[in-house]
């Protein structure tokens, strides 16, 4: 399966699960802040893409889960170095390069772009 | 007691799928309200859609709790879809038909058919919706957020249903 059919099939599932027009949905379009995902989505989304590509994915191994009560991985509101090192070696799908210079606990959720989730579906088919 | 918005479950296949009837009555009292009668249009007494969705989410819930025997919290998280394209009035029945699509630790996603029964000598029933919904288990996915020991979802409401549906409060049971 070639990328461009990974983000088409990724492209309907995101505008089935977060009701927004196809061409809303970009390579680039950031989950949160562009299609309006909520928590409840990211769910949504996991299930989605087990079903459309036949894989089946860990709890926290797409969005990451757990962690921000633990101060090593989080003070003041943000990731510490140990929790980005966390993060990298669980979530390879991930371009964690812009968010490092400023790790805010609350801006995880704008590290999910449309294109985070076809490099991980890529990954996953070639396991 | 909840507010319960089906009469009795008529068909369980643990994790698979779950039949419950809702019979309309003009006896209920929000029945009264939707719609009242106008200076131009008399009363039109039918089932209000958000109560047909909370009785998909019932069923469906039912279904989804029952598959790990009601130790968890799982509360309706999303209306992926809600789609009726005929009225409940007095007299009908709904079938509400939830099926799992997905189903793990974190939650489930459902697909629901609403089927009614018209009042005649021959009642057959139609589809006339489709509801689908998502599930999130609690105790599994909100992280640091302290929730009561006991399962508040499903409480003594649910336990009637279930007994007077002849369902036991635990998996491998079937109607």
């Amino acid at each position: 399966m070639t990328r461009d059919d990974i983000f088409k099939k990724v492209q309907t599932i995101l505008v089935d699960a977060l009701a927004v027009d196809d061409d809303e949905v970009t390579m680039s379009s950031v989950l949160t802040k562009d299609l309006g995902a909520e928590s409840i989505d990211f769910l949504d989304i996991v299930f989605k893409i087990e079903q459309a590509f036949g894989i089946k994915i860990a709890q926290g191994e797409l969005f990451p889960e757990g962690g921000a009560q633990d101060p090593k991985f989080v003070q003041n509101g943000k990731i510490t170095a140990d929790g980005l090192v966390s993060l990298k070696g669980r979530m390879p799908h991930v371009d964690f390069s812009a968010f490092e210079k400023d790790p805010q606990i609350a801006k995880v959720g704008e590290l999910f772009t449309v294109e985070t989730l076809v490099k991980f579906v890529e990954m996953k088919l070639k396991k | 007691m909840r507010w319960m918005w089906i009469d009795r479950i008529i068909e369980l296949v643990p994790r698979q799928r779950l039949v419950a009837i809702k019979h309309v009555s003009l006896a209920e009292e929000h029945l009264q309200d939707h719609f009242q009668a106008t200076a131009s249009k008399p009363a039109l007494p039918v089932m209000p859609m958000s109560l047909i969705v909370e009785g998909m989410a019932q069923s469906a819930g039912i279904l989804v709790g029952h598959a790990d025997s009601f130790r968890h919290k799982v509360i309706l998280a999303k209306v992926s879809k809600a789609e009726m394209n005929a009225d409940a009035g007095p007299g009908c029945t709904l079938r509400y038909i939830a099926t799992v699509q997905q189903l793990d630790a974190q939650g489930a996603a459902t697909t629901g058919v609403v089927e009614l029964i018209e009042p005649s000598m021959n009642p057959t029933p139609r589809v006339v919706g489709q509801i689908d919904l998502m599930f999130s288990n609690i105790d599994n996915n909100m992280q640091g957020i302290a929730f009561p020991a006991h399962n508040f979802v499903f409480g003594e409401g649910f336990k009637i249903l279930l007994r007077t549906s002849g369902v036991a409060w635990g998996d491998s049971d079937q109607v």
